[in-house]
């Protein structure tokens, strides 16, 4: 630890070496993942609840969402993943210009999945299914079909959410790689906003079957 | 006055600008105990005035209405703003590293940002008081939360905010805990404190996220009306309490088990006899962590959950008996044969063990379903968990802050006011909650604004109870602010303690220590290292 070779900018007083800082950064992200889950697992769970009770509802109440549009999204989803590991793969190999394309690209995919979000959501405002007091639609068979609703703005939104904390987060590191902040040596906080829009994408992996393709 | 030591945390330039920037694990620490102090004295004098009210069958000071705010008040104050925090996010952060011989926590920006969140969702708590107060009770069940017309939403969404600030303290200490300790240190050398503060912060991290996810619903349910609580809109009140337990119930370890690990220092070292059944300890610890996920069951024997789900829930929770019970009779084997010394902080070791043993045996009773049929939502409940809450982990945060006191701020208080202030708060708190136990027996409800005269006589002990106590409290207070003042300097280790954090100077320097430092022996090798009290 007696020279600066051992003890750059990036790595912070307490740590006595990079790679425990960066094995300390990942172990911190994946424990906030975990939470990431336990928070929409309340949501999977009341999911669960309603559609056993309610099965045919379900069923009927699925029939007004647009398929197409959500495949479209999932489809714009994992092709972000793909461009923000491509991103951290640039950074890994000392390409500057690389990263910062493929983050950007990763950024626009975002954009794209909240517009077609947007799309949705004002078709439905629109026929009126809307979550809970505010429903007013009357074509779906089956008690209660708002209870469907409400669930299905409760987790698309709290998913819409994260889109836009991580669309902050890799703004932000998109910021920091224009600034040459970041070289193969030291790109943490690349690899931290690309686990959690991993993340984003996979809750969105399981919302899309659960919502759109029952039955 | 105090000299400069070089380096003293406390005594670094900048002024209060400093502190409200810091990232010295130390000085968060100290500004959570701020934070908490506060919330605990508002808490109590929240407290004092139930039991005021509660001095006749009649009004006393405050209307009924007022009194359910009050007492919601006093639950939503105390169990979110001082004993969830308490522990862990004030002594936990300051010793934490130290005791692992680590600079700081893995987080410093994190930890820092903790406490800011913790300020931002008291405000939002503070502000529901003005805006009308809240008059649900600390659990805001469902239906009465979605009607109440006091500001629910602004202190659910206070509670949501504080849920962040808890679970960010929580992976921080996993990290730190995993990653930070000083070379050659092995899980097993590990002080238990620190096993207790991770075995809760794994409760931190695993059950927060679900009350975060329950509050978000029950706003949507105020706000939108989204039903699915409502059974008039096809929804099931009877889930609102599932989901808030399933955080509620682990959210109870999450205050109780840093004060094991507390005790489990004061123990050892005040006994200057090594720990009895280290391992035992260390694991009945994260026994209770996992088991505590297991139980929510128990708070809805009488709300309609299946009787196979209640006698299984019934069942698990006797289960929590078996590590809690490891860890009280570890505690007296420590104690037995060894050279006990009586000072404040054993004093409230003792009546830890105490009180303790009388609420965890409380709540086997109330675990068994024919018992808890005729006990729940009485005082006798309400006794049962101001014994654990208060007997147990106010108890272990006193004796804590008494123990580390020298240690944060380099003064001794005054041992005789000391054991004095442990006496009063030990009769007062007998006086106040044993009664309790009788007036629920024979059928007093909880949170009731009257009750009928024969209940008198008891009530009006327990009230007298919470003056004794109160009175106890403000001589700490005095004492405490007094020894910063004009307290004797302490040494590095007055108590002559084996763990790593007392081989720093008190107050110890900004990082901690000089150098890397070097484990010589384990935290509790009290039969192999002679130590000599009052040694730098």
């Amino acid at each position: 630890m007696s020279n600066a070779e051992e003890h750059p900018a990036y790595l912070a007083h307490h740590f006595s070496e990079v790679e425990q800082q960066r094995e300390s950064a990942k172990l911190g992200m994946w424990i906030f993942l975990l939470t990431e889950i336990l928070l929409f697992g309340g949501l999977f769970c009341a999911y669960a609840i309603y559609r056993a009770w309610h099965p045919d509802m379900f069923y009927n109440a699925h029939a007004f969402l647009n398929v197409y549009l959500g495949t479209l999204n999932t489809v714009v989803l994992i092709s972000s993943s793909l461009t923000m590991a491509l991103a951290i793969r640039r950074m890994q190999l000392d390409d500057r210009r690389g990263a910062v394309a493929f983050l950007m690209l990763t950024l626009l995919f975002a954009a794209v999945f909240l517009v077609v979000k947007y799309f949705e959501y004002s078709h439905k405002f629109h026929l009126g299914q809307l979550p809970g007091k505010y429903y007013t639609f009357t074509g779906v068979k089956g008690a209660n079909p708002h209870i469907f609703f409400g669930i299905y703005f409760a987790m698309t939104g709290l998913h819409g959410i994260h889109v836009l904390a991580g669309m902050s987060a890799i703004g932000w590191v998109l910021a920091k790689t224009v600034r040459g902040r970041f070289s193969s040596a030291y790109y943490t906080p690349m690899e931290m906003t690309g686990l959690y829009w991993h993340l984003v994408d996979v809750i969105w992996i399981f919302l899309f079957p659960l919502l759109y393709l029952i039955g | 006055m105090v000299e400069a030591v070089s380096g003293n945390y406390l005594r670094q330039p900048g002024g209060i600008k400093s502190w409200l920037v810091t990232l010295d694990h130390k000085r968060i620490g100290i500004l959570y105990l701020a934070g908490i102090m506060t919330f605990f004295i508002f808490g109590g004098l929240l407290a004092m005035l139930i039991r005021l009210e509660l001095l006749t069958p009649g009004k006393e000071l405050v209307d009924a209405n007022t009194y359910n705010r009050i007492f919601t008040l006093h639950g939503a104050v105390m169990i979110f703003l001082f004993i969830i925090p308490s522990i862990p996010a004030s002594l936990g952060n300051f010793v934490l590293p130290q005791m692992i011989g680590a600079k700081d926590v893995a987080f410093p920006r994190l930890n820092l940002t903790s406490w800011y969140i913790y300020i931002v969702g008291s405000l939002f708590a503070l502000y529901s008081i003005v805006a009308g107060s809240i008059d649900t009770g600390w659990t805001f069940y469902t239906p009465y939360s979605t009607q109440s017309t006091t500001s629910v939403v602004s202190m659910t969404l206070g509670v949501f905010i504080l849920g962040f600030s808890s679970i960010l303290t929580g992976l921080n200490f996993i990290v730190t805990i995993h990653k930070l300790r000083a070379p050659g240190m092995t899980w097993y050398q590990m002080p238990l404190f620190v096993w207790a503060l991770y075995a809760t912060a794994v409760i931190q991290v695993l059950a927060t996220p679900v009350l975060a996810i329950t509050l978000v619903l029950l706003i949507l349910e105020r706000v939108f009306g989204i039903g699915i609580f409502d059974p008039a809109m096809g929804g099931d009140p009877v889930l609102y309490q599932h989901f808030f337990w399933f955080y509620s119930h682990p959210a109870v370890y999450i205050m109780i088990l840093p004060g094991m690990g507390i005790i489990s220092e004061l123990i050892s070292t005040f006994s200057h006899k090594k720990i009895f059944g280290y391992k035992a300890i260390a694991f009945s610890s994260l026994a209770i962590a996992f088991i505590s996920f297991l139980v929510w069951g128990h708070h809805m024997f009488t709300s309609g959950q299946s009787e196979l789900a209640a006698a299984l829930f019934s069942f698990l929770t006797f289960l929590v008996g078996i590590p809690s019970g490891i860890k009280v009779f570890n505690w007296l084997a420590t104690m037995y044969k060894g050279r006990i010394s009586l000072e404040t902080p054993m004093l409230y070791a003792l009546s830890f063990l105490f009180l303790f043993s009388i609420g965890g045996l409380t709540g086997i009773f109330l675990g068994a379903l024919a018992v808890d049929v005729h006990l729940h939502d009485t005082y006798f409940i309400v006794a049962h968990f101001h014994y654990v809450m208060m007997g147990g982990t106010l108890m272990a945060f006193l004796g804590g802050l008494h123990f580390w006191w020298p240690k944060m701020f380099g003064r001794l208080y005054s041992e005789y006011w000391g054991r004095i202030a442990v006496a009063l708060v030990f009769i007062g708190f007998n006086l106040t909650f044993f009664t309790q136990f009788i007036l629920g027996g024979r059928g007093m409800p909880r949170r009731y604004y009257t009750y009928p005269p024969e209940y008198q006589t008891l009530h009006d002990l327990s009230t007298v109870g919470s003056w004794i106590l109160a009175a106890g409290f403000i001589i700490t207070f005095a004492y405490l602010i007094h020894s910063l003042i004009a307290g004797r300097k302490a040494s590095g280790n007055p108590w002559g303690s084996l763990t790593l954090e007392w081989t720093s100077p008190s107050p110890p320097p900004t990082e901690n220590f000089v150098g890397t430092p070097r484990l010589t022996h384990g935290p509790y090798d009290y039969d192999t290292v002679q130590i000599e009290r009052g040694q730098v």
